[in-house]
């Protein structure tokens, strides 16, 4: 009788937060997504201006071209909070751990061709450097941009490409015997080879980029919806004509991570754009823009694995891109 | 006040306490200090957490950079390698 | 074939710093901006020593290790009505304290150091500063979601951040973040890095955390202890910083003892807020503040900065006055709170008899001395005449924001004023380390939002305290006032009522007095 009473008495007088119970209604508990995620930027009542940037406020929504009504629409739709995040990191951290100590035990690499490995390294090492830059670029983003919704999430994207260009550098490892040479090289090529200039100006050129919604289209969208494909999906499987599926596994978390990034950046656009027909407009403008920057970058890196099928395979990407544009954002960008 | 004290405090749970009797094997002068949920440990000048002293006490691989799983606090200047983790003062 | 093992020194190196490259297309100081106009002089970035080599797929293992720990823990916690085990519900306002003032520290702590990690030139710092961007966040988002579980069946946590934003007290934590925030990237980890994470962070999680420990609140203990851990890499990266700009340039050192001697102080101010959460707060105490600052800064901190003597650093300015106050700044301030109860977001109480037995023997020199008579004063009063609130708005330091209720370093019976002009108008401070700082950066510190003088301007809702209140989103009668006459006492006797009767005798004990 006793256990009734006191589970009788012990009701909760509120299910959520004040903050979340006005978006979502007070009459139910709330996931943890959402109680640590909505609201949690400061809007008002700041104290100083920026000694860094005094025509605006710590947090302003004047940092971009792009406005919205409520900054707390860009719900991610992997619903991550830093939990979620890094456990689902680590597990598929996990795999990758897994999958580079199975190549690595069974001496995989050494049964590739020579020509191979040295196409591979020509083309994934050298990429840990604009692994770099989408890692501050996207850092930037979550600096400067406004509201939790958007700016975590970009937090743990450029962790993400952190991560990334350290597992392209472990592949150059392991390509060079822990040598490091092949980073050395991957460094000289990225520096002076025609190949990688334009795609290295472009990296330069969004890091000096400052509306912080334009370098999410011109990164996350343009740059990482032509590259990722171009490189993860078509140079390896070109790879593996002759080295299987050896290169695929140390590519695996690079592959799926796309996959799943996708559907954030797809849901960030298709929200601000749904918004406003200027926004729409304003999206649709630097999405050009970058995909043609883009594009025009990485057609070097394609030619060299592709020849004279560089063209073609490069306006298949582009294409592909404006279909998942219009498909999932509802944007025109052909 | 003039000390050159270094310290480091742990969880006090079971993946913790062969990480506080590897420190206190290592290190002559650490002083162990228990208050609730937690144990703080200072010596000297230096306090080292040898790998091959836990490893020897847990019967497994042990990485120094396990220690951050359960590490709360700690004052000096750190050095950390594959084979110990280094409080210590001055140089 | 035979591959050679990489050390771990060389592999960090090899993974972050090895991955950026002179651009040549853009400046790098169009990359960089904000790198110079504080006056710091950095010669070669590749000096910066990196004390912790975490990789990211390391930092995700030991991170999701922790998180998986943490959240097994507060599931149980709110499965088992954990928090009907905490030693009395009294303990429950140190945590509104909590979600209200720090927890929006954690955030800002995340886009700052997202800011410096962004803006730092060189890898080694940047990598740094963006792991305890997303650590920081880690932190703001644990808490929530431990204390989602007392939000449930407690008042005063449930518009959090609504009120960090606007009620007069939480003006003191965001002025200070803001502060930091609003300064240069150097500044800024100087400030959080260094003064606050370094050398005063162990001051607000050690003892409060041990505190809640002895209060049986295991869930607050477990996000704490896991949220320390990643603490110490964040106060390394504040003793590196610190080093790295003295090594770099002498003139670096001016600069560094300036912002020290300013931060120490800012961050003292604001943990007066601590002082008063663990010497009247906690039903059961672990140590007081007197101690805790005995223990956390003048031990490790003298040692810390005998370390730092080399480089030509000594003390921050004002340290021995924050030794003098230790005696007094715990019992100013609950003094100042309870008679602004009614406009404050957690309950307020005059201590038991056994409480101030403990105060008295803490603090054998001042306790009896001169607050002791205060507290029996109020609450021969409130038997008398009924619980007495302040009718008035409090003037506030123009630098802290904290009320003006600190007194003469060397007279305890003197409120401490200080003045400075700038531009025909006068502006006041509770000290001297405030108005030092004032001084420094008039400019800067006139822009305060100071919660009274917005209150007297209009822009809080009206003039009158239910419209203040309204504004704060501040529910009279439920969020705030008197702990005898709360519902949140209420609510405990009546769940720990039905299972437990000594709650019943405690409340005898309270209505018999």
């Amino acid at each position: 009788m006793a256990i009734e009473i006191k589970t009788a008495s012990i009701e909760p007088i509120r299910h959520t937060f004040s903050n979340v119970a006005r978006r979502q209604g007070a009459d139910k508990p709330a996931s943890r997504y959402l109680e640590a995620m909505y609201d949690l930027q400061p809007t008002v009542n700041f104290h100083y201006r920026p000694l860094w940037d005094p025509d605006h406020e710590l947090y302003d929504t004047g940092r971009t071209a792009i406005d919205m009504a409520d900054w707390y629409a860009f719900r991610d739709p992997r619903q991550f909070y830093y939990g979620t995040w890094t456990i689902t990191r680590s597990k598929q951290q996990d795999v990758a751990e897994r999958n580079y100590a199975f190549v690595d035990k069974r001496n995989l690499l050494d049964l590739v061709g020579a020509g191979t490995r040295e196409r591979a390294e020509a083309v994934f090492v050298p990429l840990r450097h604009a692994e770099y830059a989408a890692n501050l670029n996207n850092m930037y983003i979550c600096a400067y941009g406004y509201g939790t919704a958007i700016t975590q999430a970009a937090s743990f994207n450029a962790v993400d490409r952190l991560g990334i260009a350290q597992y392209l550098s472990r592949i150059g490892l392991m390509l060079d015997g822990n040598t490091c040479e092949s980073l050395d090289r991957g460094k000289q090529a990225w520096l002076e080879a025609e190949t990688w200039q334009p795609l290295r100006r472009l990296t330069e050129d969004l890091m000096v980029t400052r509306d912080w919604f334009e370098l999410f289209v011109a990164q996350n969208f343009a740059l990482d919806g032509l590259s990722f494909p171009l490189v993860y999906e078509r140079i390896d499987g070109e790879l593996q004509k002759d080295a299987g599926s050896t290169i695929s596994m140390l590519n695996e978390f690079m592959n799926e991570w796309y996959g799943e990034t996708s559907r954030w950046v797809d849901s960030v656009l298709k929200t601000a754009a749904a918004e406003s027909d200027a926004n729409k407009a304003q999206i649709e403008q630097w999405a050009r823009h970058w995909c043609d920057r883009a594009g025009e970058a990485l057609q070097p890196v394609a030619t060299e694995v592709f020849g004279e099928r560089a063209d073609e395979v490069m306006a298949g990407l582009r294409e592909e891109l404006a279909t998942r544009a219009k498909k999932k954002a509802g944007l025109d960008i052909e | 006040m003039a000390n050159n004290n270094v310290f480091i405090a742990l969880q006090n749970n079971e993946e913790a306490r062969p990480i506080i009797e590897a420190i206190e094997q290592d290190n002559a002068e650490a002083r162990v200090e228990y208050a609730p949920a937690m144990v703080k440990i200072d010596a000297p000048g230096r306090i080292v957490v040898r790998r091959e002293t836990v490893e020897d006490l847990i019967g497994r691989d042990w990485d120094p950079q396990e220690l951050h799983i359960n590490l709360i606090s700690l004052s000096g200047n750190i050095d950390e390698d594959d084979d110990a983790f280094v409080l210590h003062r001055g140089d | 074939m035979a591959a050679k093992r990489l050390n771990l020194r060389e592999k960090y190196q090899k993974f972050t710093r090895d991955l950026a490259w002179e651009p040549t297309y853009q400046k790098k100081s169009d990359i960089f901006p904000q790198t110079e106009f504080e006056g710091i002089h950095i010669h070669d970035w590749d000096k910066w020593e990196d004390p912790f080599r975490l990789t990211v797929d390391a930092y995700w293992k030991y991170q999701a290790e922790k998180e998986r720990k943490l959240y097994s823990i507060i599931d149980a916690f709110s499965q088992n009505n954990g928090q009907l085990n905490v030693t009395d519900a009294r303990y429950v306002n140190a945590l509104k304290l909590f979600l209200t003032g720090i927890s929006p520290l954690e955030y800002a702590a995340h886009r700052g150091f997202a800011m410096a990690g962004r803006q730092f030139g060189g890898v080694g710092p940047q990598v740094a500063c963006q792991m305890q961007s997303i650590d920081e966040l880690r932190h703001c988002q644990t808490q929530i979601h431990t204390i989602s579980q007392y939000n449930k069946y407690f008042n005063g946590f449930h518009d959090w951040n609504h009120m960090h934003q606007r009620v007069w007290y939480l003006s003191v934590p965001k002025s200070f973040f803001d502060d930091a925030m609003s300064a240069g990237p150097f500044e800024f980890v100087t400030a959080i890095s260094f003064s606050f994470e370094y050398v005063l962070t162990n001051l607000l999680f050690m003892p409060f955390m041990s505190g809640a420990a002895y209060n049986g609140d295991m869930a607050t203990v477990t996000f704490g202890f896991s949220a320390q851990s990643d603490e110490s890499r964040h106060m390394t990266l504040g003793l590196e910083v610190i080093k790295f700009m003295l090594e770099q340039d002498e003139r670096n050192v001016p600069i560094v003892q300036k912002w020290i001697d300013k931060w120490f102080w800012r961050g003292y101010r604001l943990l007066s807020l601590v002082s008063m959460m663990m010497d009247y707060m906690l039903p059961k105490r672990v140590m007081s503040w007197k101690e805790a600052w005995e223990m956390y800064f003048e031990e490790n901190g003298g040692a810390l900065f005998e370390d730092l003597s080399r480089y030509g650093i000594r003390m921050p300015k004002y340290w021995e006055v924050s030794v003098k106050e230790k005696e007094h700044l715990s019992h100013q301030l609950w003094a100042t709170f309870h008679n602004f109860g009614h406009a404050a977001a957690f309950h307020t109480w005059i201590p038991e008899e056994s409480e101030m037995q403990w105060l008295s023997e803490k603090y054998p020199d001042t306790f009896d001395k001169y607050y002791r008579p205060r507290f029996e004063f109020w609450r021969q009063h409130t038997k008398e005449k009924g619980r007495w609130y302040n009718p008035t708005l409090p003037m506030l330091c123009q630098t802290c924001q904290v009320p003006m209720l600190f007194t003469e370093p060397d007279d305890p019976t003197q409120i401490c004023y200080r003045s400075s002009q700038y531009n025909g108008e006068q502006y006041h401070f509770c000290s001297d380390g405030c108005k030092d700082i004032f001084d420094d950066e008039p400019e800067k510190y006139v822009q305060a939002w100071l919660p009274v003088h917005q209150i007297y301007q209009g822009n809080c809702g009206g003039a009158s305290i239910p419209e203040v209140l309204e504004y704060y989103h501040l529910v009279d009668g439920q969020d705030n006032k008197e702990y005898l006459e709360s519902n949140d006492r209420a609510n405990w006797l009546r769940w720990k009522g039905m299972a437990d009767t000594e709650a019943d005798r405690e409340v005898q004990a309270v209505v018999n007095e």
